[in-house]
């Protein structure tokens, strides 16, 4: 189910602030975030976010074609260290 | 034999169920097709003249984005979630389902044929 087209789109007002402050100024610096459900923005395009994983923070550059993305999708939340049986399977049929 | 965006449609089936043999066209675009075309689509492929497979050749070819244009296009949408690195991206990569289905069971369209991996025999520990 997509969000109200009257809402627009959810951006965090506190990291927007941050942003716009770093653009004002022409400058670019880490922002560490928690706001993995934040739209990114064509505002954001260019800046690096560190944003949390719930352990810690994934350092993201925005591209172009992230926008309209979530920052979240970037920083993946779960680790998969391979089955004990399929990583023997692997090492003698590498596809 | 109608020919139409590369794809021979059956002779024996209705025009509207023809259509559907192209990718890209299911049975309410190959109606709408057919009604823009001011073509009967309870007609059959065979029994279409060259006048009315032209129409709905000329209808596909400006309103439609059928075979290797859509394919490529599908396939480009997926490479951009993979270049971006984004989770539906990495979901792509692995071969796993992209929309937060449940892999513990079933996801057997993604992940294809069960493959077996020996599990570890329970041994009866001894005091």
């Amino acid at each position: 189910m997509s969000r109200s087209l009257k809402k627009g789109p959810y951006v965090d007002s506190k990291l927007q602030k941050k942003i716009e402050a770093l653009n004002k100024s022409n400058q670019k610096k880490v922002v560490k975030t928690w706001a993995r459900s934040c739209t990114i923005t064509p505002d954001f395009v260019g800046h690096t976010f560190a944003v949390h994983n719930g352990n810690k923070f994934i350092p993201v550059y925005i591209q172009e074609a992230m926008v309209g993305h979530k920052l979240g999708e970037f920083a993946p939340t779960r680790i998969f260290r391979s089955h004990p049986g399929v990583k023997s399977e692997k090492s003698t049929t590498p596809a | 034999m109608a020919r139409i965006a590369g794809i021979d449609l059956p002779k024996n089936k209705p025009a509207e169920i023809g259509l559907t043999y192209i990718y890209g066209i299911g049975r309410s675009s190959a109606k709408d097709i057919l009604a823009k075309a001011k073509v009967d689509f309870r007609k059959r492929v065979a029994e279409l003249n060259d006048e009315e497979v032209a129409a709905i050749r000329a209808v596909i070819q400006s309103d439609y984005k059928v075979e290797g244009a859509l394919r490529s296009e599908v396939q480009m949408n997926i490479k951009r979630l993979m270049d971006i690195g984004c989770y539906r991206g990495l979901r792509h990569r692995k071969g796993l389902p992209a929309r937060g289905q449940r892999t513990r069971t079933n996801a057997r369209t993604r992940k294809g044929k069960r493959k077996t991996v020996a599990g570890k025999k329970k041994t009866v520990e001894k005091k």
